[in-house]
């Protein structure tokens, strides 16, 4: 194992052992810093530890558990399977005042929770303009127009009866990590970054329903896709795209797409911030030049010094983030930790991401877990021991283009701080004496 | 797969445009979308103009549509930022304090008739006819200062109107093309890259609470634990989450007017007065009307008592 002094870290099993024997000052800190808060305050964990400590320890060795020695429930005592009803903290929340109804809000991906690189769908970030549309998937209809030859209404059963494809690409919304451009504004992971999700998307490439209408080539230059919601929203989406790796999707790991995530159809753009990913997405028109339409010349812009709005930030270039730790944890224990994340790519694939657990100092290149597909969340993980001093993490991403993630300072010089949108710079966690992480950021 | 052929026998039967004829479809699945059809979703307008319909609306017509069915989120002068502001800011994008309008950003006025017609009102979007869309438009706009009040708006008219950000856009950018340039170029350095790590921003105190019980809100299991909310009572916590579990924000934000007062609006007019208390618990539960304006508060018997003294409690010592 390869650590920053290397010295092999010590490996404390967890849960079980964090309690039994507490020699550790910074554990024993930890508990009297939660018993001091009071109550029902007490972190979720700690108060777990306690009850193995003396209530359920009869559940431990050399004891038998409980759940050994009796009948286990049926098959089918969840139809459709849920988590277990030990994880109920793992789901999507709100940013309070961030937004002023529910109808038009974002709720975000508990990115602090989740392994792998497959958002699971129930966690999958919402983002709806006018709220969330109860779509008949029987009445569904899909208009291809414009320049086309043949303009054509599909139902959700012709849809799904042309050539499918299956592949893993991320959403990331447009404006993810915007609260942070001027400072550091929300505690965790989930609310800076949460915007954020993954999943393996079925459905039509949109350039084999293009050839299908026979588009108008000599003046064919951009499509508008707009959705069946209550916003009928609506965005630009340039040919060359739409002919290369745009797809019409219906299905969403394994399934047909969820409600909040477009139900029964929607485009998906990869690499582009999630806002042109049109959910309910009902007409597909074919034209000549951009349309400019509200989430195009009032939102999604983005606001550079001088005055100006650069229009059409489509692209999300290359970003990572440490989920673990990251703010509002604690390392509970000295010794080894493993620091992991997400790096990825509005251009394609993720070539390295490198680490510094000294705020950029120093750096160390991570292992990428496969799959490294293009235009999709990829893990990184690489090994850490935490002596107990202070430190501050980060994570730097290099994409196959060569670029290499920005640090914020670098990322102000030319966007300034009220630009909302695309805020792809490294992120600082800061590890305390006492193992507290949160957000921070260095200049 | 099975390729076949779809031909209209005729243009006119099918209700296509003429080109699309001769044009072989290889799986031909789906139907002939018609032009009638097309008219009832082909809703877009662009810049230019294409796609705008007959009609015409005066600001005095918008003023009386738009008191009636936009000033309660929007205000009544487009002031309000409880939504999107739209009125105010011309010309202050390029200040320190740049103020975000409909009015200080939009580019083409087509673009303000195209989201009305597609996604206003709110709660009943598509609703309006072309002339209401017309007359809202040239309301918002006189709102701003860009048409006089005596301003009537049509297909003709509203394309060549130039709003005051008409420059204000670029597409001098690297984020449109997969291979556009970035804006950045940093280093690939690997040791002592940095000299000093400076801190320039933490979590402030009062920031670390906003987002609830923090140890609430990860995986049970793993190698950390998760930090305890910090400074905040427990019972102010539960306050927000209970206004939210009996649905108060629907209609209340803490700070800011939504369709009633923000919990913290009230808690400033009731301050000192000690029958406020009991008079709030029993108006929450029974419904009230004329104190905060036309609309009225719906009785909201399924909050118990219990829960009602506990809400309004938090409420009057500040929604904090």
């Amino acid at each position: 194992m390869v650590t920053d002094d290397g010295k092999p870290g010590r490996i404390r099993p967890a849960p079980e052992n964090h309690l039994a024997a507490s020699p550790d000052p910074v554990r024993r800190g930890f508990l009297r810093r939660a018993v001091a808060l009071g109550g029902g305050a007490l972190a979720a964990r700690t108060a777990g530890s306690v009850r193995a400590d003396d209530a359920l320890d009869k559940n431990l060795p050399p004891h038998v558990p409980e759940w050994s020695r009796t009948l286990g429930a049926p098959t089918l005592a969840s139809p459709y399977g849920v988590p277990a009803k030990y994880e109920a903290n793992v789901k999507r929340r709100e940013s309070p005042g961030l937004t002023r109804t529910p109808q038009s809000s974002v709720a975000f991906t508990p990115l602090q929770s989740l392994f792998g690189i497959i958002t699971p769908s129930g966690l999958h970030f919402e983002r709806h303009h006018a709220g969330m549309p109860d779509v008949d998937p029987h009445q569904h209809r899909l208009m291809v127009h414009g320049l086309v030859a043949n303009p054509r209404i599909y139902t959700m059963d012709d849809i799904v009866r042309f050539p499918s494809v299956s592949r893993v690409h991320f959403i990331e919304c447009g404006a993810n990590t915007g609260m942070e451009w001027g400072n550091v504004a929300v505690p965790t992971v989930q609310y800076s970054h949460g915007m954020l999700s993954c999943s393996e998307w079925t459905g039509v490439l949109l350039s084999t329903l293009l050839d299908e209408v026979g588009i108008d080539r000599a003046k064919a230059k951009y499509l508008l896709a707009e959705g069946a919601d209550g916003a009928s929203l609506t965005r630009t989406i340039p040919l060359a795209m739409a002919l290369d790796d745009v797809l019409v999707c219906y299905g969403q790991n394994g399934e047909m797409l969820r409600p909040e995530q477009g139900y029964p159809l929607r485009l998906l753009v990869p690499g582009v911030q999630g806002v042109s990913s049109v959910k309910w997405l009902r007409r597909i028109e074919v034209g000549d030049q951009p349309w400019n339409t509200r989430e195009e010349a009032l939102h999604y812009i983005d606001l550079m010094p001088g005055g100006k709005h650069r229009q059409y930030t489509w692209i999300h270039e290359a970003k990572s983030v440490i989920t673990a730790p990251s703010g509002g944890q604690v390392l509970l224990d000295h010794g080894y930790h493993e620091i992991t994340g997400l790096a990825w790519s509005g251009r394609g694939k993720v070539s390295r991401v490198d680490v510094s657990t000294d705020g950029g100092r120093n750096w160390r290149t991570a292992r990428l877990s496969e799959p490294v597909l293009t235009k999709a969340l990829t893990r990184f993980r690489i090994d850490w021991t935490w002596n107990g001093g202070p430190a501050l993490l980060q994570s730097r991403v290099i994409d196959e283009t060569g670029y290499v993630q920005p640090t914020i300072r670098q990322l102000r010089a030319v966007r300034g701080i009220r630009s909302i949108y695309h805020n792809n710079a490294i992120q600082t966690w800061r590890v305390d004496a006492t193992g507290e992480v949160s957000n921070v950021q260095v200049l | 797969m099975r390729a076949s052929f779809f031909l209209c026998v005729s243009a006119y039967l099918c209700g296509l445009p003429s080109f699309a004829i001769a044009a072989p479809l290889q799986f031909g699945f789906g139907k002939p979308a018609t032009t009638q059809e097309i008219a009832g979703w082909d809703i877009d307008v662009r810049p230019d103009g294409t796609g705008l319909p007959k009609g015409r609306g005066s600001v005095a017509q918008g003023q009386a549509l738009y008191d009636e069915k936009c000033a309660s989120c929007h205000g009544t002068f487009g002031e309000s930022n409880s939504y999107l502001q739209i009125a105010g800011g011309v010309g202050s994008l390029a200040t320190d304090q740049p103020v975000r309008t409909t009015g200080s950003k939009l580019n083409f006025a087509t673009t303000l008739w195209d989201y009305i017609n597609r996604a206003m009102p709110f709660n009943a979007p598509q609703t309006l006819s072309p002339d209401e869309v017309y007359a809202l438009t040239a309301y918002v706009l006189n709102l701003n200062d860009i048409v006089p009040a005596d301003a009537v708006l049509d297909a003709d008219s509203l394309p060549k109107l130039r709003m005051p950000n008409r420059n204000g856009f670029t597409t001098d950018h690297g984020f449109m093309r997969r291979d556009g340039k970035p804006d950045t170029r940093n280093v690939l350095c690997m040791k002592d890259c940095v000299q000093v790590v400076r801190l320039s921003s933490e979590m402030p105190d009062y920031a670390r609470d906003q987002h609830g019980n923090l140890a609430e809100q990860a995986r049970v299991v793993g190698t950390t634990g998760t930090i305890a909310a910090g400074k905040a009572t427990a019972g102010s916590r539960s306050g927000l989450e209970l206004a939210k579990a009996v649905a108060c924000t629907a209609c209340h934000g803490v700070t800011e007017r939504l369709v009633g007062p923000g919990f913290r609006e009230v808690a400033t007019r009731y301050a000192g007065d000690a029958s406020a208390e009991s008079r709030l618990i029993a108006k929450m539960r029974a419904g009230g009307a004329g104190a905060w304006g036309a609309v009225p508060m719906p009785a909201q018997p399924q909050v118990k008592e219990s829960e009602a003294r506990a809400l309004v409690q938090w409420i009057l010592a500040g929604a904090k």
